[in-house]
């Protein structure tokens, strides 16, 4: 029987979670490097047991760890990001230039076809590529450096770039994200980049409308439709049909289009999943009711999913790597929460249980659906 | 043989029991410690000191004799005690809060 293992990132290490295809019964390991924060960990989709973990300490900086073994052993590779060329100024929250400072990599995205080839994303808002494993790496400058960067200012997270989408029918596509510039799109492998905001409004940023500024929390997207993409912005549920070129408003009956997650479902790329969160400041579940919210429409029409979930004195949060599917059937949804929860659905989300419940603040949550 | 105390964290990063005893030769300053540490160690680069500016990270500290050394030039002598080993080189971790 085919099985899962769920990759946990969390404030204070990361933690490995292997069930079988049923789902209902879950072995639990970490914390791996205990005491350090783990932003996330992602598998390759060529070789599964090839692991990447980002570490991060705000005394000892950056370590990258890889483990060649489904995550029981690991070792630290390379943690030399460091920017191509002088790289400029973009902007502090006060408006005035600041240079750019590489501070933590929040997202690794493996490539789909070369264990080997990872990108990285990192705060101050850069991608970087190794191609040897997480040995060295080297900045995709042509992002930053397109025009709009000097422009760019931090979200209260930080300036980071936080989703790496690879369209999976042509590798000189990818689409990225950062809080709070916006999306981007290269069509040439990274050499050149464009903004793909039209259509986000903004009401906290001087010009709604503006080509860049917008705080993007999260972009998702269905590998059978790779020009379909789903966004979770800071306010707003949008949906882009051209590849990021337009968006339009999904948010429909959503008690509040804020948050952080979306993702989508493994076989119905109409299903779409967020958590609505209350905003601007409290970041936790509107009522103190944890509710995942499906779209089987591609947005607008939601249906409440709390089968399972807390649905009184609940106040968590859900960030915005802390989602994930699994690709069997019916499709498995999870997430985890700031509270150390980790909850799983076997059933497509109609109902949920914590696979475990008192981890340190969940970070990330990344989904391996093993032969 | 000069003595160097990691904190937990880069222990546990570089799979290091107890203090590391590195043999240098004179004069021992800050940098030449933490180069030959660099170099056993190379998980250790960029956990102390800036990959790009050699800087020492801000929420790391230098600790020698009962004094902080954080502030001194990098290519300074060390006080003798440190030098012949009867004293160590501490790296320490700020105490800075956190969560």
């Amino acid at each position: 029987m085919s099985g899962v293992r769920a990759l946990v990132g969390t404030k204070k290490g990361a933690f490995v979670l292997t069930s079988d295809g049923r789902r209902e019964r879950w072995d639990i390991s970490g914390p791996h490097f205990a005491g350090w924060e783990i932003y996330h960990v992602k598998g390759s989709p060529a070789d599964p047991n090839r692991l990447y973990a980002s570490q991060s300490s705000g005394w000892f900086g950056q370590q990258i760890q890889r483990s060649n073994d489904g995550g029981r052993t690991w070792e630290p590779v390379g943690n030399k990001f460091v920017y191509d060329g002088v790289p400029g100024t973009h902007q502090w929250y006060d408006g005035t230039p600041r240079p750019w400072e590489f501070k933590r990599v929040w997202h690794l995205e493996p490539s789909p076809k070369d264990p080997d080839a990872v990108y990285a994303g990192v705060e101050d808002a850069a991608l970087f590529r190794t191609t040897d494993g997480g040995q060295t790496w080297q900045e995709l400058a042509g992002l930053r450096e397109h025009g709009s960067g000097p422009r760019w200012q931090p979200g209260a997270g930080g300036m980071c770039l936080h989703t790496i989408l690879l369209d999976p029918r042509d590798s000189g596509r990818i689409f990225i994200a950062i809080s709070a510039a916006g999306a981007f799109r290269t069509d040439d492998a990274g050499k050149t980049w464009k903004p793909i905001n039209r259509g986000l409004v903004s009401a906290q940023i001087p010009d709604p409308t503006a080509e860049v500024g917008h705080c993007v929390h999260r972009i998702a997207m269905h590998g059978s439709r790779p020009n379909v993409l789903f966004m979770q912005k800071h306010w707003d549920v949008m949906r882009s049909d051209d590849a990021g070129e337009s968006w339009h408003e999904v948010s429909g009956n959503l008690p509040t289009d804020f948050g952080f997650v979306i993702d989508v479902h493994a076989r119905e790329p109409e299903t779409i999943y967020v958590v609505p969160i209350k905003s601007d400041s409290e970041h936790f579940p509107l009522d103190g009711k944890l509710r995942v919210y499906r779209s089987r429409t591609g947005g607008n029409e939601w249906q409440a999913l709390t089968k399972g979930l807390p649905q009184r004195d609940c106040y968590v949060n859900v960030l915005r790597d802390a989602m994930a599917v699994d690709a069997l059937d019916p499709c498995g949804v999870y997430f985890g929460t700031t509270g150390g929860q980790v909850y799983a659905s076997a059933n497509a989300g109609d109902a949920w249980a914590p696979i475990v419940r008192d981890l340190p603040g969940v970070l990330s949550v990344e989904v391996q659906t093993l032969p | 043989m000069i003595r160097v105390v990691l904190p937990a964290h880069l222990r546990l990063l570089a799979h290091v029991d107890g203090e590391v005893k590195l043999d240098l030769a004179p004069p021992v300053t800050q940098r030449s410690i933490l180069d030959a540490l660099e170099s056993r160690y190379p998980v250790l680069r960029g956990a102390i000191r800036d990959h790009a500016t050699q800087r020492r990270r801000p929420f790391v500290r230098f600790f020698a004799c009962a004094e902080d050394r954080s502030h001194d030039p990098p290519d300074a002598p060390l006080p003798d005690a440190v030098a012949t080993g009867a004293e160590p080189f501490l790296v320490v971790g700020a105490m800075a809060g956190g969560c």
